[in-house]
C-alpha cells in the first residue's frame, strides 16, 4: 500500500518538476529608463536575474545596475561576452556596468559558471 | 557512519548537525529557494535538497527509533564548502593575468617642468611631459627618447626576452624596466592609450568572451539540475518499490545521486581554460582576442604570409658591394642624398653607419626608371641600373656575371660609375628576418602548407621564398586583391593570414584566423583575431599552437566534467551495487567538490603545456 503511495507521490513530483522547470513561461522585458544622457536599468540578482530580459535603445550609453542579494558563489561573477565585460558582483551593494549598445540584436549574458542566463535586447 | 556513537546519542548529533546546517548551509537553502521561485535551479538546489533530505529523514528516524544520518547531512555541507574554497583558490590563480598586468605600472614619474624636476603621480603625467629615467628604474609611461641611451628589459609587457637598445628617437613602453643607462624621454601616450592599457583591455575582453562550443554546454546546463532531480526520483522509486530496499537505503541512493551531480564543473570548463590560455599568450606578447579564435585555429592547414614587413624586415638594406667600397659608397651616397627613391635610404643608412662622407654635388639629374647622375667632386658620376649605363655608353660587362648572380638571389642591383667607367655594384634587399626561417621550419614540422603573398615580382618573391624555406608564392598581388586570394584558398581549406594590422586589414578579416603583426607601440588593431605585440613571425606560430592547445584543453575539460557525471551518477544510484561499488552520500559530496577543482587544475596546467 505504502509503495503504491510512493509511486503516485513520485509521479506527481516528477510532473511538478517538469512543469515547474520546463513549462513555457512568458518573460516580460523591462525597458531601460532615460536618465540624462544615458539609459539606466536595474537587475536584481537573487536566484536568477530579475528581470531576465532588459531592453536598451541602440546608440545610447547604458548603465546596468546589478544588485546581488544571492550569496551563492554561482552569482559572484557576471559575464556579458558581447560587450566584453566580466565583472565581480559584491553582495548587497549595487554594482554598475557601463555598456555601449551600438548594434541591434539580442545578447545573452550569464553568471560566471554559465548556470543562469539573462538577455539584453537592443532595439 | 564511522560506528562511533556520541554521548547524548542521537540528540547530540541532531544539535551538532543543526549547527552545521545553520552556520554553513543556510546560504545554500536561501539560494536554492530564490532560484526555485524563479523556476531555476543550480548547484545550491542540489546541495539543499540532498542535505535537506538526509537531515529531515534523520529527524523522522530519530523519533521512530531507527538509524540516523545526521553526520551525512553535516559532512555534505562541510565537503561542499571545502570544495568551493579550493575552487576559489585555484580560480584566482587562473584569472590573475589582468591584475598582474595592471600591477606592473609605475606609481609615479620624475618629470621636468619649467626647468625643475618633480616626482609626479602617474595619473598627473601629461602628453609632452619630459621624464627622466635612471638606471634600474621602471619606465613610467609610453614615450620617445630625446636624450641619452640605454637598454631596456621589455619582457614583462611584450614577452621579448632580449634587452632592447634604446637611443634618441626610440619608442619606450611604460612598465618596462630600464637597465644600465639613463635617458630622458617625451611622453607620447597616457591613460588608456598606453600599450599596457591596450593589452589589459584586449585581455579583459578576451577572458569575458565565449567560445562557440559554449552554446552546446549552455543547452545542457539549462536542463541539468531538473534532470538530475528526476533521475534521483527514479532511483528512489526503483530501490524502494521495485527492488524492495528499505526506505532509508533508497533515500541514501537518491541523495547520493543528487549530490554527485555537479553542474559547476561543466560551467567552468570553458571559461577557466580560456582565461589561462589568454593569460599565457598575453605574457608572451600574443593577444588572443576571443574564444572564437581558439575554435577557428583548430583546423588550420594553410598559412598565408605577407612578405614585406612580415617575413622581411620591411625596409631595404645594402647586402653586398663589389668594387672599392669606400669610393662607390661615397659616390652613391652623394647622388642618392638628393633622391627620394626608396632604395636611397638603404645606401644612405649604410654610408652614415660607415661614416663615409658625401662630396660636392653639381648638376644633379634624376631619370625615371633608370637612376641618377651628376658631377661628384667635379667628376661625371652615375648611379642606376643597366639602362642608365647603356644610355651613357658605359660598358658594364665586367660586372655582368656578378649582377646576374645577385639578381638571382632576389636582390636589386645598382651600378656605380664615374668618368665613363663602371666602378662597382651595390646590392640591396628587403631581407628576411632572422626569426622568419625558424618560424617557417616550425610550421613545416606541423605539416602546414605555407604560401607567401607579395606585390613584388615573381623572381624576387621566389628568391626570398627559397631563402626562407617557403614552398609556394603568389606574387604581383595588388594590395586590394589580397583578401580575394585568401577567399579563393578558403574554398578548399581553413586559412590563417599573417600580415600588417593596418595595410592588410581586409585579408586579416577574410581569413579564418587573422594574425596581425603589431608595431610594438599600438595593439588596438580592429582586424584579425590575434594581435602580436612583437613583429616576430615565431610568435605567429606560437599563437596558432597556443590557440589549438587551449581549445583542446577546453574540450578535455568538458569531456572530463561530462564523464565525471556520466559515471558518477550511475554509481551513486547503486547501478553497480551488485559488484560492491557503492557511493556513500558524504563521499559523493567530496567527489562533487573535487570535480570542479579538477577542472580548474586542468586549466591551470595549460599554463605549462608544450606549445612548440
Amino acid at each position: 500500500m505504502d509503495k503504491a503511495l510512493v509511486v503516485i507521490g513520485a509521479v506527481l513530483a516528477a510532473v511538478a518538476i517538469i512543469w515547474w522547470f520546463f513549462g513555457r513561461r512568458k518573460t516580460v522585458a523591462v525597458m531601460a529608463q532615460q536618465q540624462g544622457d544615458k539609459q539606466v536599468v536595474e537587475i536584481i540578482v537573487d536566484g536568477g536575474y530579475l528581470p531576465s530580459v532588459v531592453e536598451l535603445q541602440c546608440g545610447v550609453p547604458a548603465e546596468i545596475i546589478f544588485i546581488r542579494k544571492d550569496r551563492s558563489s554561482c552569482f559572484e561573477e557576471v559575464v556579458l561576452p558581447d560587450f566584453g565585460i566580466s565583472t565581480h558582483l559584491p553582495i548587497g551593494k549595487p554594482h554598475s556596468v557601463l555598456v555601449h549598445p551600438d548594434t541591434v540584436g539580442e545578447f545573452t549574458y550569464a553568471c560566471g559558471m554559465n548556470m543562469f542566463f539573462g538577455k539584453v535586447v537592443v532595439k | 557512519m564511522l560506528g562511533i556513537m556520541l554521548p547524548g546519542d542521537k540528540v547530540a548529533m541532531l544539535v551538532l548537525a543543526t549547527a552545521v546546517m545553520i552556520i554553513g548551509g543556510l546560504s545554500f537553502f536561501e539560494s536554492a529557494w530564490a532560484s526555485l521561485k524563479n523556476h531555476g535551479a543550480n548547484m545550491d538546489t542540489l546541495v539543499a535538497m540532498g542535505t535537506g533530505a538526509a537531515y529531515v529523514y534523520s529527524i523522522y528516524a530519530m523519533i521512530a527509533g531507527e538509524h540516523v544520518y545526521f553526520e551525512i547531512a553535516a559532512l555534505l555541507i562541510v565537503f561542499v564548502l571545502l570544495g568551493q574554497w579550493l575552487e576559489e583558490m585555484t580560480k584566482q590563480r587562473a584569472s590573475h593575468a589582468v591584475d598582474k598586468l595592471m600591477g606592473m605600472q609605475a606609481k609615479d614619474a620624475t618629470v621636468v617642468r619649467g626647468g625643475k624636476t618633480f616626482k609626479v603621480p602617474l595619473d598627473n603625467v601629461l602628453v609632452g611631459d619630459v621624464i627622466i629615467v635612471k638606471p634600474g628604474e621602471k619606465i613610467p609611461i609610453d614615450g620617445e627618447v630625446i636624450e641619452g641611451s640605454s637598454t631596456v628589459d621589455e619582457s614583462m609587457v611584450t614577452g621579448e626576452s632580449m634587452p632592447v637598445a634604446k637611443s634618441v628617437g626610440a619608442a619606450v613602453i611604460g612598465a618596462t624596466m630600464n637597465k644600465n643607462g639613463s635617458f630622458t624621454f617625451k611622453t607620447t601616450k597616457i591613460g588608456t592609450d598606453t600599450l599596457l592599457s591596450q593589452i589589459v583591455e584586449l585581455v579583459r575582453r578576451a577572458q569575458a568572451s565565449r567560445a562557440p562550443i559554449q552554446k552546446l554546454v549552455d543547452k545542457v546546463s539549462h536542463v541539468f539540475v531538473p534532470v538530475v532531480l528526476l533521475i534521483a526520483l527514479a532511483t528512489f522509486v526503483t530501490w524502494y518499490v521495485v527492488i524492495g530496499a528499505t526506505f532509508a537505503a533508497s533515500l541514501l541512493f537518491a541523495v547520493a545521486v543528487i549530490i554527485i551531480a555537479c553542474p559547476c564543473a561543466l560551467g567552468i570548463a570553458t571559461p577557466t581554460a580560456l582565461m589561462v590560455g589568454v593569460g599565457r599568450g598575453a605574457r608572451m606578447g600574443i593577444l588572443i582576442k576571443s574564444g572564437e579564435v581558439l575554435e577557428a585555429a583548430r583546423d588550420i592547414h594553410v598559412v598565408v604570409m605577407d612578405k614585406t614587413g612580415t617575413i622581411t624586415e620591411g625596409h631595404p638594406t645594402v647586402t653586398d658591394s663589389i668594387g672599392d667600397r669606400k669610393t662607390i659608397l661615397s659616390i652613391a651616397a652623394t647622388l642618392e642624398a638628393a633622391s627620394e627613391h626608396p632604395l636611397a635610404s638603404a645606401i644612405l643608412d649604410l654610408s652614415r653607419g660607415e661614416k663615409i662622407a658625401t662630396r660636392k654635388l653639381q648638376d644633379f639629374e634624376a631619370i625615371e626608371g633608370k637612376g641618377v647622375l651628376g658631377l661628384v667632386a667635379g667628376r661625371k658620376s652615375y648611379v642606376g641600373n643597366r639602362a642608365l649605363f647603356i644610355d651613357a655608353g658605359i660598358s658594364v660587362m665586367e660586372f655582368d656575371s656578378s649582377m646576374s648572380h645577385l639578381e638571382s638571389q632576389g636582390k636589386t642591383v645598382i651600378i656605380i660609375g664615374q668618368n665613363d667607367r663602371a666602378l662597382g655594384l651595390i646590392a640591396i634587399q628587403d631581407q628576411p628576418k632572422a626569426t622568419s626561417k625558424e618560424a617557417i621550419l616550425r610550421l613545416h614540422t606541423h605539416g602546414i602548407r605555407m604560401i607567401m603573398m607579395t606585390g613584388d615580382n615573381q623572381t624576387t618573391a621566389e628568391a626570398v621564398a627559397v631563402q626562407c624555406g617557403i614552398d609556394e608564392v603568389i606574387a604581383g598581388v595588388l594590395p586590394g586583391d589580397k583578401a580575394d586570394h585568401v577567399k579563393a584558398l578558403q574554398q578548399h581549406d581553413k586559412v590563417a593570414f599573417i600580415g600588417d594590422g593596418i595595410n592588410d586589414a581586409p585579408a586579416l578579416a577574410q581569413a579564418d584566423v587573422g594574425i596581425a603583426m603589431g608595431s610594438g607601440t599600438d595593439v588596438a588593431i580592429e582586424a584579425g583575431g590575434i594581435v602580436l605585440v612583437k613583429n616576430n613571425l615565431q610568435d605567429a606560430v606560437t599563437a596558432l599552437r597556443l590557440s589549438q592547445k587551449t581549445f583542446s584543453r577546453i574540450k578535455f575539460n568538458l569531456f572530463w566534467a561530462f564523464i565525471y557525471n556520466a559515471i558518477g551518477i550511475p554509481i551513486a544510484a547503486g547501478v553497480f551495487s551488485g559488484a560492491g561499488i557503492v557511493l556513500n552520500p558524504a563521499l559523493a559530496g567530496l567527489a562533487m567538490a573535487c570535480s570542479s577543482v579538477s577542472v580548474v587544475v586542468s586549466s591551470l596546467l595549460l599554463g605549462k603545456a608544450n606549445i612548440k
